[in-house]
């Protein structure tokens, strides 16, 4: 059995009338939405920055600019080589002029020490920086229970609570550092969730990744703090690489959190990272990440190309990987977290809220590919659109021929803001093994315009009353996040649809 | 408290209310009654400021303040309150929350302080009681799954939390099966004094056994067209609007 349906819905069907927009309401919505991104400064610091352009040499000099073994340069190098073969994908339901990916610096590093010993040699703009963001590295203002990786245009600077996670042997440091501390880890899973044979990006990924974060939770141990990595992009026309790799070995358990912002630029920029998960026996693996790249400005000038590739394998009997996501930045995002679920009774769950305002495109959503014995995966997906987005759920449900009694619960849900912008649903199913289940909800709403009377009514003014049902409509992903998490996401949310319904 | 004169009012460019004119005193009881379709709800929604409703002329003072002038928002926090006919579903969102919101609004426009979670817990239980709410309702999301009897009896609940100087009751004892007519009449007479003000709308003379009533209007055709006292209602039960109507044509050749 093969399925595959497309449902498509723009937002004239019937039923729905649209609103006419007087000069007034223009002017209220533009002046709402210009307040705008708020993360978008540039930080003014010495970078040594690569010249543009793409080919071996520069492959080779990234290679060398880290340090790095004769067996990791050589496999960059394949990397790049099979990259060389490829063809830049053009399924996903985005529009964007083409890339030249000669015209890209793929190397950008702060100019600082050689080696960091403590954070009191991180270069201070770094600290401030991160400070602006609301992410203090000094371990003392940190919130207790979250230790701290802060990337900065594509390099670890500071990792923070590294000493007390290492009593349990939890190893939590940038990848530059796995590659020489750890290579026998690193030899055995890179690249083994996500070959760089993958697809396009993964294989540009692999040649010229720069960092991202490495984590290892050994066999029984339960990880005591939540593990966080801050990224942050600030040079200008610079590609941003990073690879990020958890393992979670048999009993473990650990939640990762991953935060996103970039500065105002009027140009796009390249962000195409890999994620891979590793969960053996009984291990758990949480994976939340709010995503606020720079969206590009009303008009679709600027902002980040999120061009993502996230996977987990859930190798051992009885592991599980939860993705969670809230996506609220990026001109164009092009995500797919997924779950191998390889090992019997494991579980796979996606929950995701994916918002889009102005020119935003996000095609994102997941795969479950139940390989196991009685699998379970569940995917909640909350699309919202505003302005003139476009917003698309991409779904596949594989059961595999050995995956008896595999289970999976779909459901998908978009929201519409106005009547300009389009929300899309691309589920597609395929089920080899007929003991399983497969269930598939959807639906389209637009924001009610009694549901804003209503609470307007009771005194709530429109912008709180948007904030509500959105709020409301989301609630199955936010539950789901880390609570300080959960209050960050319910702020960007409120920030990111500011003034869409007027 | 209210004071209305010659409101009229479009719905898609079509007029429905065609010049209304109501004085309504601190402490009265008026009730609205009127075939389907006369523009009832149309009125609750101009008065509350409902954006699909466009006000075509006339002028509307409430409580010395021009209330066509302010958006819904401002007329809800200066004490206006409509307990709707249909009262709208809002998945994700407890009716605590949303409770505790409009609360917060009201209160921070008249410069008061939030309310302490215990005393926001010990007001629900107070007013839970006195229309012997369920309390799961009050922790579930606003209206989703309600049936109808409750989500009007969760209107009158929430009339009794925001404490509003005037209140609109569109058909609220529609859907109500006997006891509850009783329970949410009891509700509204309990909260009912000096200072505030009612006008309620509805089909049947029963629920103005209730609430009683200082003045019964005719509404017909987006027009008042006749004004009485209790005994009014009374008379439409017993005749039904064809004798006004008949009355209205005279009214109109003459
Ligand atoms: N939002 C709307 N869109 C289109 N027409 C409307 C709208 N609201 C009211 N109308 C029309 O205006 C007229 C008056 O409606 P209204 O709801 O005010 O009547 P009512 O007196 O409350 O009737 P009922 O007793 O049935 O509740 C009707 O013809 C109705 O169809
Ligand atoms: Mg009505």
């Amino acid at each position: 059995m093969n399925e595959v349906k497309e449902i498509s819905k723009e937002n004239n069907s019937k039923g729905i009338k649209p609103v006419e927009e007087t000069s007034d309401d223009m002017k209220m919505l533009d002046d709402l939405t210009s307040s705008e991104y708020k993360w978008g400064f540039v930080t003014d610091i010495e970078s040594e920055t690569a010249a543009k352009g793409l080919n071996e040499e520069v492959v080779r000099m990234i290679s060398k600019k880290k340090n790095e073994p004769e067996w990791m340069t050589e496999w960059r190098l394949k990397a790049f080589r099979h990259w060389l073969k490829m063809e830049e994908p053009t399924w996903p339901n985005v529009h964007y002029p083409k890339i030249d990916f000669q015209n890209i610096s793929y190397y950008s590093a702060p100019v600082q020490k050689p080696k960091l010993n403590s954070l009191d040699e991180v270069d201070p703009e770094l600290l401030k920086t991160f400070e602006k963001l609301g992410i203090p590295l000094e371990e003392q203002k940190l919130l207790s229970g979250v230790a701290v990786d802060a990337v900065f245009d594509s390099v670890s600077v500071a990792t923070t609570f590294k000493a007390s996670l290492n009593e349990k042997g939890i190893i939590f440091c940038s990848v530059s550092d796995a590659v020489k501390d750890h290579p026998e880890l690193v030899k055995k899973y890179l690249g083994s969730v996500v070959p760089y044979t993958d697809n396009y990006y993964a294989a540009l990924n692999a040649a010229v990744f720069s960092d991202g974060s490495f984590v290892f939770i050994p066999k029984g141990v339960r990880c005591p703090m939540e593990l966080s990595t801050y990224f942050r992009i600030n040079s200008m026309d610079t590609g941003q690489f990073e690879r990020t790799l958890i393992i979670a070995e048999e009993e473990s358990y650990v939640s990762y959190l991953e935060g996103c912002t970039a500065p105002i630029r009027d140009n796009n920029q390249l962000h195409a990272a890999v994620v891979e998960l590793v969960a053996l026996d009984e291990a758990e693996i949480k994976y939340s990440t709010v995503q606020n790249w720079y969206p590009g400005n009303k008009e679709g000038k600027g902002g980040i190309y999120n061009f993502v590739t996230k996977r987990g394998a859930c190798r051992g009997n009885h592991s599980k990987i939860s993705w969670t996501q809230v996506e609220t930045g990026s001109a164009i995002t092009w995500k797919y977290p997924s779950c191998i679920l390889q090992g019997d009774y494991s579980v796979g769950e996606f929950y995701s809220v994916a918002v889009t305002n102005n020119m935003q495109q996000a095609d994102t959503g997941t795969k479950m590919i139940h390989l196991g014995k009685h699998t379970k995966s569940t995917v909640v997906s909350k699309g919202i659109s505003a302005g003139r987005s476009n917003n698309s759920y991409r779904g596949l449900i594989k059961i595999g021929k050995n995956a008896e009694g595999a289970r999976n619960y779909t459901q998908c849900d978009s929201m519409l803001m106005g009547d300009r912008c389009g929300a899309h649903t691309f589920p597609y199913i395929e089920v080899e093994n007929e003991s399983s289940k497969v269930e598939h909800e959807a639906t389209t709403s637009k924001i009610g315009e009694d549901q804003i009377y209503y609470l307007n009514q009771r005194g709530i003014g429109t912008e709180d009353a948007v904030n509500l049902i959105v709020n409301g409509f989301c609630k199955e992903v936010f539950k789901e996040l880390p609570m300080e998490f959960a209050v960050e996401a319910q702020k960007l949310l409120a920030i990111s649809l500011e003034g869409s319904v007027g | 408290m209210l004071s209305i004169k010659n409101l009229h009012a479009n719905v898609e460019g079509k007029e429905i209310l065609k010049g209304i004119n109501l004085e309504i005193k601190a402490g009265e009881v008026h009730a609205i009654m009127g075939p389907n379709g006369s523009g009832k709800s149309t009125l609750a929604n101009v008065l509350t400021g409902n954006k699909s409703y466009e006000v075509t002329g006339g002028e509307v003072v409430f409580d010395g303040k021009d209330l066509l002038d302010l958006d819904t928002e401002t007329r809800a926090r200066e004490g206006m309150f409509l307990a709707f006919q249909y009262p709208v579903e809002i998945p994700g969102i407890s009716n605590a929350t949303f409770l505790k919101t409009a609360l917060n609004e009201l209160r921070k426009y008249k410069s008061l302080p939030e309310l302490t979670p215990r005393e926001f817990l010990e007001r629900i239980k107070e007013k839970a009681n006195i229309l012997g709410l369920d309390e799961t309702l009050i922790s579930r999301y606003v209206n989703v799954g309600f049936s109808g009897g409750e989500k009007k009896r969760n209107e009158i609940f929430q009339m009794l939390m925001l404490e509003p100087k005037f209140v609109l009751l569109d058909e609220t004892d529609s859907g109500l099966d006997i006891d509850a007519l009783r329970i949410v009449s009891d509700g509204v007479n309990v909260y009912k004094n000096e200072k505030n003000a009612f006008l309620v709308i509805t089909h049947y003379q029963r629920l103005l056994n209730y609430i009683h009533p200082d003045f019964v209007h005719v509404l017909y055709k987006g027009k008042i067209i006749k004004s009485g006292g209790k005994e009014l209602a009374l008379e439409l039960e017993d005749k039904g609007y064809d004798w006004i109507k008949t009355e209205e044509v005279e009214i109109d050749k003459a």
